[in-house]
């Protein structure tokens, strides 16, 4: 299938078309208006978004592919367009999301010299980027941009950046698209040895008080069924990692809740009495695992997982069984015995009573004066769909939203894990939210976090995406503040924050915004957010000085879990 | 703490070595030695390095790189396992060559690799103790220069780069 010859600029476009992309979040600039020139053409086979700031477009596109399942794209131009990109990138690669990020770049003769936006992004992005390269010639443009694709989806997914030089855009080569289906130098995963099932069902068969954690591996290997059939057939009690929420529903008899430093009590509290603990798609991060020589000693481990650098690289394991859990899965689900462990279940009951009691009710039916950040989300609870994507930023109210809302199903969690990127929420929700207008995508941030990317209401404004933008305002870097308060004397060193007037801009941006200080007006604001035909911007004034709990404090064991 | 060779295979593309030594980089591991070369098999390179460390790193260094997407293969072996020689050079003023010098020469396996008007160059390919030791000694004769490569090694297991690549 050979055309005749288009310019590079063209090849670009035309591949990004050929791997099915629908969306490219960007910006333009010198060294890529070439490619801009082409996108002009080609606007009725693929949606460019003009976001305000390259964060802005990375982040949309991380926001695009959480939810999709596809590969995120952005463009940005060389020099500060690319540099801008580089927070998403090491985003995208701590949680595993893929991406294909094309750069512009100075001329092929002028690299090297300082010339004008030249920045060396390839050095740059190496260490944050699943596979990066180059492309100085137009011919190797397509087979670099399908290199790319098929490296971001495969195996464990990851971000990836093609940086291509202005001459490599202007010249002319031939276009002919041959996809990507693998190299010698990329295995994506290994095929699942059934020894190793057979060495995992035995530890499982034989456990008095087994314990399954599962991670975001679960919804990228699309095991969501396998591992609801293998939870209802050996009646194993499951918890979830942040990313590894909506993989199972809620309100599954087996799920008790989340894991790490803001997650559920019993979760916590039990990892340290299991005798068989058996991770899913999950990499034992700090943030779950607590102090890591007083983490699940006593228990034998068994990791399902896909990277081999994963294994053994925090926890030490008795059986580690490589490759896709989707595959896994459902050979252990032939392998291991039908069981029920009632009286293990009922321990994570007792103690969840026990969080409901303490912490729980606190949250969602406070009796202090000052709203909580668990009331709100208990009441958006109320109205949103099943299907609803939460989109959170950091702090607070991430870990509040976390777990308070009701996740049934699966990619319907988009929030920066590993790296706790601030400012991710906005466009990450602005993303998601292109890849289906009819969803409901629900924005939820703090008033620090939002300031740090609240130029993308300007996008939202311009594509019209229906967001519902939660902003949870206590005029406090409110995780900074909660840990000053409790390790650092109450020293609130600049974490207070003068805040603008949040409803007035969202004004100026033309959404339509709503601000709440009274429980009584809070439930009549949640429904009109949500009856609202187009974005809706919702600030509520909550307690200034509220705290996360439970929490488990830095280099705590997970049985050191606190209620207050 | 002990020494280890890590080997690696690759694919031969601009920027691979960075993103081997980034790896060592981020955890504060340094590299005692490193060597490149392209492979018997066009294309391919192997590049050697030398490191101390637990072997829990190791095997956290060996597995980080593996997962660079055009790496072939990595591995790793203590000293036991592997054959290898480093080269090295010592430039010595003439004026110090003596009979005593010659002896040392002989005693070493050394070789004068080129002789100048000012200097002679000697080289000892062995171990590091082997040219550490030659090098101590060469300090009282006015060396004036020395250089010695990072470690060129064979691993004993019969393993081949085609194994890794069908």
């Amino acid at each position: 299938m050979k055309d005749m010859m288009i310019r590079g600029a063209d090849i670009v476009v035309r591949s990004l078309i050929a791997e099915q992309a629908e969306v490219i979040f960007g910006y333009p600039g010198g060294a890529i208006m070439p490619v801009y020139d082409a996108l002009y053409d080609y606007h009725d086979q693929v949606k460019h978004v003009l976001t305000r700031h390259e964060q802005g477009a990375i982040h949309a596109a991380q926001g695009y592919a959480r939810v999709s399942g596809k590969v995120g794209v952005c463009i940005a131009t060389s020099g500060p367009g690319a540099t801008n990109l580089i927070t998403g990138l090491a985003d995208a690669q701590i949680d595993s999301t893929p991406l294909v990020c094309i750069t512009g770049q100075v001329a092929a003769h002028l690299l090297g010299t300082d010339a004008f936006q030249e920045t060396d992004v390839v050095g740059i992005s190496m260490p944050a980027t699943k596979w990066n390269i180059q492309v100085r010639r137009v011919e190797d443009i397509a087979p670099a941009i399908a290199k790319g694709f098929f490296i971001a989806r495969s195996g464990r997914p990851g971000p990836v950046l093609i940086d291509i030089t202005k001459n490599a855009q202007t010249d002319f080569g031939e276009f002919n698209y041959v996809p990507c289906l693998g190299f010698r130098s990329f295995k994506t995963y290994v095929a699942v040895e059934k020894t190793k099932i057979q060495q995992a069902a035995e530890l499982i068969n034989k456990a008095e008080r087994p314990y399954l954690l599962f991670g975001q591996g679960v919804v990228l290997g699309k095991a969501e069924a396998e591992l609801k059939f293998f939870l209802e057939k050996t009646g194993i009690p499951a918890a979830s990692t942040l990313l590894g929420s909506g993989a199972l529903p809620q309100d599954h008899p087996n799920y008790v809740g989340k894991l790490g430093m803001h997650g559920n009590y019993a979760p916590n509290m039990l990892t340290n009495q299991c005798d068989v603990l058996i991770a899913v798609g999950m990499r034992f991060d700090d943030r779950v695992t607590g102090d890591l020589k007083r983490y699940a000693k006593q228990a034998k481990v068994i990791h399902l997982e896909l990277d081999p650098a994963e294994v053994n690289k925090n926890v030490k394991v008795e059986v580690a069984v490589m490759g896709d859990c989707r595959e896994s899965l459902s050979l252990l689900n032939e392998a291991v015995e039908g069981k029920k462990h009632d009286s293990w279940m009922g321990r994570f009951r007792e103690l969840e009573q026990q969080e409901k009691a303490e912490v729980v009710q606190h949250d969602i039916t406070p009796t202090k004066m000052g709203l909580t950040m668990g009331e709100v989300i208990h009441q958006v609870n109320q109205y949103k769909a099943d299907d609803a994507v939460l989109v959170t930023d950091v702090g607070q109210h991430q870990m509040i939203a976390w777990r308070y809302f009701n996740y049934k199903r699966p990619r319907t969690q988009v929030t920066s894990g590993g790296l706790g990127t601030m400012g991710f929420a906005l466009p990450a929700a602005l993303g998601a939210q292109l890849h289906d207008y009819s969803r409901q995508v629900i924005c939820v941030v703090g008033d620090g976090g939002i300031q740090m990317t609240i130029q993308e209401l300007g996008t939202i404004m311009q594509t019209k995406a229906p967001v519902k933008i939660v902003l949870l305002n206590n005029n406090y870097l409110g995780m900074v503040r909660q840990w000053q308060q409790m390790f650092f004397d109450k020293r609130y060193s600049f974490t207070e924050l003068d805040n603008p007037d949040f409803v007035k801009i969202a004004e100026a941006y033309n959404i339509k915004s709503q601000k709440v200080s009274d429980r009584v007006d809070l439930k009549e604001a949640i429904e009109d957010m949500f009856i609202h035909d187009g974005p809706f911007f919702l600030e509520v004034v909550v307690e200034k000085e509220d705290n996360v709990f439970p929490m488990i404090a830095t280099g705590c064991s997970v049985e050191e879990v606190r209620l207050s | 703490m002990k020494r280890y060779t890590i080997f690696v295979i690759t694919e031969n593309f601009i920027g691979i070595l960075n993103r081997i030594t980034i790896i060592f980089t981020r955890r504060g591991i340094n590299i005692d030695a490193l060597t490149a070369s392209e492979s018997r098999i066009p294309g391919i390179h192997r590049i050697t390095i030398e490191v101390t460390a637990n072997e829990d790193t190791v095997i956290q260094l060996v597995n980080q790189i593996e997962k660079i997407i055009d790496v072939i293969k990595a591995f790793y072996h203590e000293d036991e396992g592997v054959v290898y020689q480093e080269i090295a050079l010592y430039k010595i003023p003439v004026s110090r060559l003596d009979a005593g010098l010659e002896k040392i020469i002989r005693q070493h396996n050394a070789k004068i690799i080129a002789a100048e008007p000012e200097f002679v160059v000697l080289e000892l390919t062995g171990h590091k103790e082997q040219t550490q030791e030659l090098l101590e000694i060469l300090k009282g004769y006015g060396l004036s220069e020395f250089a010695r490569s990072g470690r060129v090694a064979v691993a004993k297991r019969m393993l081949t780069i085609e194994s890794f690549i069908k």
